[in-house]
């Protein structure tokens, strides 16, 4: 079905671009740290949105899951329990440019690359015809040719983690 | 009959674009899904009031209209005309968002659901990992609600909701794994299929019950509402709220406990399979409400009995019982389900009653098991705590009441 020539797909590339980006922009020309941080989850939900567009559902219902329920949720928690960071009024640091020329070299570079054949060209022909399904995903993780001891490794790093935050925050409270 | 199946054939039958029969019947199903459960809360009000009212001894609302029944509509409109204030100081645009947040959270929820055989919002291939995700957006509401309303009260409760509902998703998650792994699928309408010869209920009973406690605690109610304790924070996070606002989230929660009974019925009791499925696959909707319908008593009769709990004593249930007896059961589950296709015991036909016996008799006989080594570890902690107290007893007589 196509609108006066726009395919569904286009439409919801567009509006899921607008979301991250202009959440993205939200995080970044906010003082309110508590709004940006709301702005930085409108940003991943588009994120999560344009994974779906890309035959990734399982990554999108992660990215909503671990990036907006958790990690989403964390941040505004933790700005909210440091009472002083919700309400700024003066910038924090004038290095703000030097960031700002960064991240737009960054972004110029990455628009080389996908509109310029600098590596290759980038036509929809060369992307796989068969997207993977969950299941094999899934398989892919547990099966010894595969993904299986990277995963066990990143389990591994992530468990050190949690006991390094909870020896932490022990020893605080020891001190108190 | 046809239009009732499949609207958008039956109107490229009488003549319609087909583009255009594809979108009306996509738009009307998705105004269907989206009205159905805010339209059955209305009902569900008068329900829950009225069922309150007999486990505490009293009528109920009896005065507007038959046996009541007109109480909510005037309700509604009650919170319709009422002024919609906001705070000063508080955040205005986060304030306003947080209401619909909380609607469309539950809500979210039902795009999933299988209804009947052939009528479901969408068959996703991760539709129990999607529940998961989209349950965090309420978490998120009551977070932004609570904060947005300049008032410490508000905040206190809004803190509280994200250590409970965020610690009660761990075992939520890991029971949900439970039908799943049943299943050999995550889509809603895959776990309903393979229900067709045994309800899940009878394969992973605990499963079912970490599921059911953990639904409970994310709706935030008894004796899960250290969220609105009214002694300690006035109403908690909804302090502030008004007018349609306040209905928002209280129409929010009347709905997520209703769909959590949806859910329960979807994951263990088979959705909206029984009798004349077949022949007429809307009477599956009718099948699917009754069985809520039990789940969602089992819910208020739960609510209305048990008192609060503190907020120590919620957080020590949940990371000293219910997490670590998720994961032994998912283990002892995954382990049981090897021992079976080792055994040869999988029934050949899934839908088949007599040939689902064995693999069921082998889940149920584990379960009990772990309930029973449960019931022995709960008894032995007890019995420690009892010698505790008693000696302590010896040298200090006096010691708190309740503890």
């Amino acid at each position: 079905m196509v609108i006066g020539g726009i395919t569904p797909e286009a439409f919801a590339f567009g509006l899921f671009t607008i979301l991250t980006l202009g959440g993205a922009l939200g995080v970044a020309l906010n003082r309110n740290l508590v709004r940006g941080a709301v702005w930085l989850i409108v940003s991943l939900f588009g994120m999560a949105g344009l994974f779906v567009l890309l035959s990734a559902p399982f990554l999108a219902a992660v990215q909503v899951l671990v990036y907006i329920g958790a990690i989403g949720i964390l941040i505004t928690f933790a700005v909210m329990l440091t009472r002083s960071m919700t309400n700024l009024r003066e910038r924090f640091t004038n290095q703000w440019w030097m960031s700002a020329i960064v991240a737009g070299l960054f972004f110029l570079f990455l628009l080389l690359g996908v509109v310029a054949p600098v590596w290759g060209s980038l036509s929809p022909d060369q992307a796989p015809a068969i997207v993977g399904t969950t299941e094999q995903l899934g398989v892919s993780f547990v099966d010894g040719n595969q993904f299986v001891l990277p995963f066990e490794v990143v389990s591994l790093l992530l468990t050190a983690a949690i006991i390094g935050a909870i020896v932490i925050a022990r020893h605080q409270e020891e001190e108190e | 009959m046809d239009c009732i199946n499949n609207l958008s054939l039956c109107l490229r039958h009488s003549g319609v674009d087909a583009g255009l029969a594809e979108f009306v019947s996509i738009f009307l199903g998705v105004v269907l899904v989206a009205t159905f459960p805010l339209l059955v809360t209305i009902l569900l009000i008068w329900v829950e009031r009225k069922f309150a009212a007999r486990i505490q001894d009293r009528i109920g609302p009896n005065r507007v209209g038959p046996f009541g029944l007109l109480q909510p509509l005037a309700d509604v409109v009650k919170l319709l005309t009422k002024e919609n204030i906001t705070p000063t100081g508080a955040d205005r645009p986060i304030y306003n968002l947080a209401p619909p947040f909380m609607v469309a959270a539950v809500l979210l929820i039902w795009a999933v659901i299988p209804l009947s055989p052939i009528h479901y919002g969408v068959d996703l291939e991760i539709g129990a990992l999607y529940f998961v995700a989209v349950a965090s957006i309420g978490t998120l509401s009551v977070l932004m609600a609570g904060w947005a309303s300049n008032n410490k009260y508000a905040l206190l409760g809004a803190f509280r909701v994200v250590a409970l509902l965020i610690s009660y998703e761990v075992p939520l998650a890991l029971a949900l794994i439970v039908p799943v792994m049943l299943a050999n699928s995550m889509s809603m309408v895959g776990i309903t299929e393979a229900q067709w010869g045994m309800w899940f209920v009878f394969m992973a009973p605990i499963a079912a019950f970490l599921f059911f406690i953990g639904s409970q605690a994310e709706t935030g109610r008894a004796p899960f509402d250290l969220i609105e304790a009214e002694s300690e924070l006035t109403a908690g996070f909804n302090t502030e709220y008004s007018g349609m606002k306040f209905a928002m989230f209280f129409a929010g929660e009347f709905m997520h406990v209703f769909t959590n009974g949806v859910l329960m019925a979807v994951l263990f009791t088979g959705g909206w399979i029984g009798p004349f499925v077949g022949e007429l696959p809307l009477i599956g909707l009718v099948w699917l409400m009754a069985k809520a319908s039990v789940w969602y008593i089992i819910a208020l009769w739960v609510r209305n009995t048990l008192p609060r709990l503190r907020i120590d004593q919620v957080m020590l249930f949940n990371w000293q019982f219910l997490v670590p007896l998720s994961i032994v059961n998912l283990l002892v589950t995954a382990f049981l389900l090897q021992v079976i296709k080792m055994a040869g015991l999988t029934p050949a036909d899934p839908g088949n009653f007599v040939q689902n016996i064995p693999q069921t008799l082998v889940l149920l006989v584990g379960n009990l098991v772990e309930f029973g080594g449960v019931l022995i570890m709960l008894r032995n902690r007890g019995r420690r705590e009892r010698i505790a107290d008693a000696a302590k007893g010896l040298s200090a007589p006096v010691h708190a009441v309740g503890d």
